[in-house]
Parts: C-alpha cells; sequence; structure tokens
C-alpha cells in the first residue's frame, strides 16, 4: 500500500492528475512535479510559513499538508495570485516600501497578507503583526512588511 | 527533512476506516498540524495513514441535551468564527485564536489536538476546566470520557486501539476567562489559564506547567486572590523549559491567576 496514489486537483486553475507517493507535501509536489517554485520549503515543520499556498481558498502551511491530500481539491499558489492580478495592489506596496531583500519569505508573507486584504475591512498594525506572526522574515525586521501591508488596508 | 514511506488510505465512511486501523502501524491522520510535522522531522514512523478528513459527519456542531456537541474534524478556525461556539461555550472561542497561526487554525482540528494531549495546547485545559465530555468510538461501541478521566500524561490520552475520537460535548459555560502567556503571538504558552464559573464555583485549569493540564482545585475554592495564590503553589510543580525555570512559571500562573480572578469572582 505504499505505492502511489492516483491524486487528481486543480492547480491554479488547471486540472493535474498524477500518481503520487503519500509521503511527498503539498509544496515538494507543486515545486518538483509541477515546477511552481514560488512556494518556498523553509523549516519544513510549520513554523516559518514560507510554504503558504490557498487550498480551497483558505490559506495552509503546504508542508503539514500531504499532496494526495488534496486530492478534489482546489490549490493556488502565488503564481496564480500574481497572474490573476488579485495581488497586484498588494505586490506594489511592497515594492514601494522595499518591504523584501532576499524575498525568500515575501511569496507567502503575500499570500498571507492577501487573507487579510480579502476581508475588505481596516486593520491596526497590531492586528496585522498579529495575523502575520506565523511568516518568519531574516532580513527586514518586519517593519517595512507591516508598513506596506498597512498602507493597503491600515485604518 | 522528509517524511518516511508510509501507505495512506482514505476511508469514506467510518466503517469502512476501523478495519484499517486494526492493521499493523496504522495511525489516524485528521487535519495533521502537528503529526505530518513529526513524520517530517521523522518522529513518528506509522506504517499506514488512515486520513478520516473524508468523514463528513465529524464536521458538525449541534445542540445536545449535555452542551455543544463539537465533532472531531471541525477546524479551530471554524471554532474561532462559530456563533454557537461564541455564545454557548464562549472558552473555546477565546482559545482558539491562541492556536499557532490562521494556516494552520485552518486545517488543525479540535479532535486532533484533544487526541494528541500535548501539555502545552489549549483545548486540553479548556476540556478539563469545562469538564467536557469526550467521545469515542470503536466498532462495537461508543464510549464516552470525561475530560477529568481522559487526559492521562504526556501526550497520552484513554483511547483505547480501534477507538476514534468523534467528537466531544462541553456544558455550556457562560463566564469564563483565558489566558497565556507567550514570547511571541502563536508560540506555544510558557503557561496558560483556562478558567470558568457558574452556580456551583470555579473551575481553573493550567497548561504548560505539566505533562498534561491540571485543574488548581485549591485555588479556585479560596475565598480571595490572596488565598487563591498560596493555594496555587500547593495546586503546581511546573517543570521547567529551555527558558523558563520552575519558579518562573508557577510565578507566571499567580499572574494569570490574578488577571483572571475578579471576572470569575463576580456574584452569580
Amino acid at each position: 500500500m505504499e505505492h502511489a496514489v492516483e491524486t487528481t486537483l486543480t492547480v491554479n486553475g488547471t486540472r493535474v492528475t498524477r500518481r503520487i507517493a503519500p509521503r511527498v507535501h503539498l509544496v515538494d509536489f507543486l515545486r518538483d512535479e509541477l515546477g511552481l517554485t514560488g512556494s518556498h520549503i523553509g523549516c519544513e515543520q510549520g513554523v516559518c510559513g514560507a510554504c503558504t499556498v490557498r487550498v480551497n481558498g483558505e490559506i495552509v502551511r503546504g508542508c503539514l499538508m500531504l499532496a494526495v491530500q488534496a486530492d478534489g481539491c482546489s490549490v493556488e499558489t502565488i503564481e496564480g495570485l500574481s497572474d490573476s492580478g488579485e495581488m497586484k495592489r498588494l505586490q506594489e506596496a511592497f515594492h514601494l516600501h522595499n518591504a523584501f531583500q532576499c524575498g525568500f519569505c515575501t511569496p507567502a508573507m503575500l499570500m498571507a497578507a492577501q487573507e487579510l486584504v480579502k476581508q475588505k475591512k481596516r486593520f491596526s498594525r497590531e492586528e496585522i503583526r498579529v495575523h502575520m506572526s506565523g511568516n518568519y522574515c531574516r532580513c527586514t525586521g518586519y517593519q517595512a512588511i507591516v508598513d506596506a501591508i498597512e498602507s493597503v488596508i491600515g485604518k | 527533512m522528509k517524511a518516511p514511506s508510509f501507505a495512506y488510505a482514505k476511508p469514506r465512511s467510518i466503517e469502512e476506516a476501523f478495519p484499517l486501523l486494526e492493521r499493523p502501524g496504522a495511525r489516524i491522520l485528521a487535519g495533521g498540524q502537528s503529526l505530518i510535522a513529526s513524520l517530517n522531522m521523522r518522529l513518528s514512523a506509522p506504517e499506514l495513514l488512515v486520513d478520516i478528513g473524508g468523514l463528513s459527519k465529524l464536521r458538525d456542531i449541534s445542540q445536545q441535551p449535555g452542551g455543544l456537541r463539537i465533532g472531531a474534524l471541525v477546524t479551530h478556525a471554524e471554532i474561532e468564527r462559530s456563533l454557537d461556539v461564541k455564545f454557548h461555550v464562549p472558552l473555546l472561542a477565546a482559545a482558539a485564536p491562541h492556536i499557532a497561526h490562521p494556516a494552520i487554525r485552518n486545517r488543525g482540528t479540535l479532535g486532533g489536538s484533544l487526541a494528541l494531549a500535548d501539555p502545552a495546547a489549549e483545548y486540553p485545559a479548556c476540556a478539563l476546566a469545562l469538564n467536557a465530555t469526550l467521545i469515542l468510538q470503536s466498532r462495537k461501541a461508543e464510549r464516552r470520557v470525561s475530560a477529568a478521566t481522559f487526559f492521562k500524561g504526556l501526550f497520552e490520552t484513554d483511547i483505547r486501539p480501534g477507538e476514534i475520537l468523534v467528537g466531544a460535548e462541553f456544558p455550556k459555560v457562560e463566564r469564563s476567562v483565558f489566558l497565556e502567556l507567550t514570547r511571541r503571538h502563536g508560540d506555544y504558552a510558557i503557561v496558560g489559564l483556562a478558567g470558568v464559573a457558574d452556580a456551583s464555583g470555579k473551575r481553573i485549569a493550567f497548561f504548560s506547567v505539566d505533562s498534561r493540564p491540571v485543574l488548581a482545585k485549591t485555588a479556585a475554592a479560596a475565598r480571595s486572590l490572596e488565598d487563591g495564590l498560596l493555594g496555587l503553589k500547593k495546586d503546581l510543580s511546573p517543570a521547567a523549559d529551555l527558558y523558563n525555570t520552575s519558579a518562573t512559571k508557577l510565578h507566571l500562573a499567580g499572574v494569570l491567576l490574578s488577571r483572571a480572578w475578579n471576572t470569575l469572582s463576580k456574584p452569580h
């Protein structure tokens, strides 16, 4: 039973069917099998948040979900959300506020921050920081990231 | 790191799940937010993961005579948003936002947290304070266990081989306080408090202080905060962690008790 499991999912609007070994987590599948390398692998234990992707409209840790668990699900990655233009304002704000240095955490920062943008409400800096607390950045010290997000949805 | 090899099965009904769980090395996969991390770190090596994510009956929240029944697969995010939970069991609604981060709360489940029994986890302490009833199902029968006897030790519960935790019933208690101290929001608590009060008195559970959540019975029965703080020294003997000594943890437990005291002491 350790053999691969046939899995069908929709990735950025495209239906994909593959045979996947159960031990492969979602981000490895997206990166290695589909070439979607915008979702990054940092800690692989659910701490750093660099692997954040959307499954059925909600953000998840891509390293804490097996690819076979995504059978029947709709998965969206930074590539899909960049192409669709959904994140345009947020991406421009990150650029304007210099909200990244090495850029490793940036796709996941955008994925997480977009959850707040989607709610069409205003948020305080404190609320933004609490929401973003699951995404680590080792360069910026977060100030510029919070500035960028605040410029889009701040109170 | 990468997880070791294992087989995977996704039963479509709970009846299909039981025979799978009898296979050697079988383990239940619910939300996976602790299990998959431990697989990636190679801290566990199951031979077969039985993914119960397809058992939609375990996703319900319903009113029962004994309180609010919450299915094992209800996620932390759903508990956070549920008006039923907020209204009837506000302690759980207050606890949920403290669990990790939004992306994890979207997948982590009530049942997973209770069944894992991490000593730093929020729900086991809430279940203990509320004296919740945990509902276990096996091929033959349903078994109901009170939270007071369910949590046996470090990651150890009363779940028997072949049983699935299908949900829990939480008595409706309006007055409650949930507090925890962390280094950063979403981290495991240094010390946490889950407290409730009704006409029969206070029930105050502390977590992250021992191998399982602990009811502070002496403190809860005290007539004043001063006596409560003295009582806490009898109730708790916290184990030190990497950053905090036992004395620090006991002090911080007292800080939380002080913050919770007035809310839990108002006359009924």
